[in-house]
């Protein structure tokens, strides 16, 4: 037997298992990123604007996503309940995706227009005011803080160099639109888009 | 199913059956290279420590255990397919989906058909229509006007008479399909309102339910003439086409405490009902409009 060439020499028993595990990956992972459905956005996606953008990092830092998926699996319960299943079209801008993994509270991936302004105000403030039954907890500096637009245009142009298609007049207005914006406003604004382009249709 | 280009699937297709058969040669040609087919006391020439290293043949089970997981991909191909072909069970998921939808289609419809032969005053008093319509509302609808449907905040009660945009089975029907728009501008229609002037209103607006404030009623009812009768209307009845409320019988949307009238005049109000008809679809929206319209009838 010759296997002892390879457990005694380790630096060719690193590559042989990075061969080996790569194998799944190949053909698992590296086709999707020429397939046209998993890599194009699907009509009518437009990338989130200034403020939208920042009610999304307003999502990321109040950590929603540790209880709420942005994903709609294609089971007939999910698609009663939320609507269309997700695409991966609708996620081409997204850097980091939301996905989620765990859904301590419900999907949200096409909460968006589901109800109204108020109430996800209301909601955000304190939700037992509205859900009695709540377990989510309450964000009432979100309607005190405001949104610094410093880092807004840095932020698109970060995103414009991974493929986010942000017009050159987009960035420059970003500081001045997402300036002074309250942060329940800007996450408001980004909740109430999700999953809007791919209309609530079944 | 996926739309892979002619090299995608030769692509996938190679890797995965290469595998395998390069799999199936490995445990051929590691099992002919054996020096010895039974188990002896024969050692490898590897010793440490004093431990010797026994070159024993790979165990039965556990070679049959590999070429079972090697079969097992083979049936699991066939079944399932390899890159761009599905196999012989012609899944996808969205097949999946697609059946589970027509299955539930096809138990639920005769059930959503019967109930679409009743009127929305029917449904109100149909035992299973009142159950479903209840579950409809409690994951749909409970959000905002509670379990109870008795509202909150801002979020009206279904479960009283009072109603914004009317009450009759068609505008209750129309209400959950079309969602409302609520609309009162930031001081009326008198945009140059001032504190006192706010306050004055609001004396007049607590007037018309039999309470007092601290502004001038008198006043105040000459201004509600002039911003606010438009969509109230002189007599404060309201408006059931614009969805103006009726503020003379002391159920307050917004709250009806002094400060929160003024607030309400000065701030405006936009509540926005959604609308449920592309969410739910006609016939759930149907029986949805039984149960909320059997609410306010008991």
């Amino acid at each position: 037997m010759k296997h002892d060439i390879v457990e005694k020499n380790l630096p060719l028993m690193i590559v042989l298992i990075i061969i080996a595990i790569s194998w799944g990956a190949l053909a698992e992972i590296v086709p999707l990123f020429f397939l046209k459905e998993t890599t194009q956005p699907i009509e009518g996606l437009e990338p989130l604007s200034a403020v939208e953008l920042e009610g999304r990092d307003i999502y990321i830092r109040e950590g929603c996503h540790v209880c709420h998926t942005q994903m709609i699996r294609p089971f007939r319960a999910e698609t009663e309940r939320y609507g269309h299943y997700s695409l991966a079209g609708e996620h081409v801008y997204e850097h980091p995706f939301l996905w989620g993994s765990k859904r301590t509270g419900p999907d949200l991936a096409r909460v968006g227009q589901r109800y109204s302004d108020d109430w996800h105000r209301a909601h955000l403030y304190n939700p037992r005011d509205v859900v009695p039954q709540s377990n989510m907890p309450a964000f009432p500096w979100l309607f005190e803080d405001k949104i610094d637009g410093r880092d807004t245009p840095k932020k698109m142009t970060a995103l414009r160099h991974v493929g986010v298609p942000y017009t050159d007049e987009q960035i420059a207005t970003a500081k001045d639109d997402a300036d002074g914006v309250r942060e329940i406003d800007a996450l408001v604004l980004y909740l109430q888009q999700l999953g809007t382009v791919l209309t609530n249709k079944r | 199913m996926t739309e892979l280009t002619t090299f995608w699937h030769v692509w996938v297709s190679a890797i995965v059956i290469g595998s395998m058969i390069a799999c199936g040669i490995l445990i051929t040609l590691t099992f002919k290279n054996q020096k010895y087919n039974e188990e002896t006391d024969q050692t490898t020439g590897h010793s440490f420590d004093g431990i010797d290293e026994l070159d024993n043949p790979l165990p039965k089970w556990w070679m049959y255990f590999f070429w079972s997981t090697i079969v097992f991909g083979v049936v699991y191909i066939f079944i399932y397919g390899v890159g761009d072909w599905t196999g012989f069970g012609k899944w996808s998921s969205i097949g999946q989906w697609e059946k589970e939808v027509a299955q539930a289609e096809e138990k639920y419809a005769p059930y959503y058909a019967e109930l679409n032969k009743l009127s929305v005053e029917e449904l109100a008093s149909n035992k299973d229509a009142l159950a479903t319509g209840q579950r409809i509302f409690a994951s749909n609808c409970a959000l905002c006007h509670g379990s109870t449907a008795t509202g909150a905040l801002g979020f009206p009660n279904l479960t009283d008479t009072d109603w914004l945009y009317g009450g009759t089975a068609d505008a209750i029907k129309h209400t959950i399909a079309n969602g409302r728009n609520g609309a009162m501008p930031a001081n009326g229609l008198k945009p140059d309102m001032t504190a006192s002037e706010r306050s004055d209103i609001a004396a007049h607006v607590l007037s018309l339910s039999g309470r007092t404030g601290a502004g001038d009623a008198s006043k105040g009812s000459a201004l509600y003439t002039q911003a606010c009768a438009a969509c109230h209307m002189a007599d404060g009845t309201g408006n059931q086409m614009v969805g103006a409320p009726n503020l003379t019988d002391n159920i307050w949307l917004y709250g009806g405490s002094e400060k929160q009238i003024e607030f309400t005049i000065e701030n405006g109000r936009a509540g926005v009902m959604p609308a449920w008809k592309d969410i739910l679809g006609e016939d759930k929206v149907h029986v949805l409009s039984g149960y909320v319209y059997s609410l306010s009838q008991k």
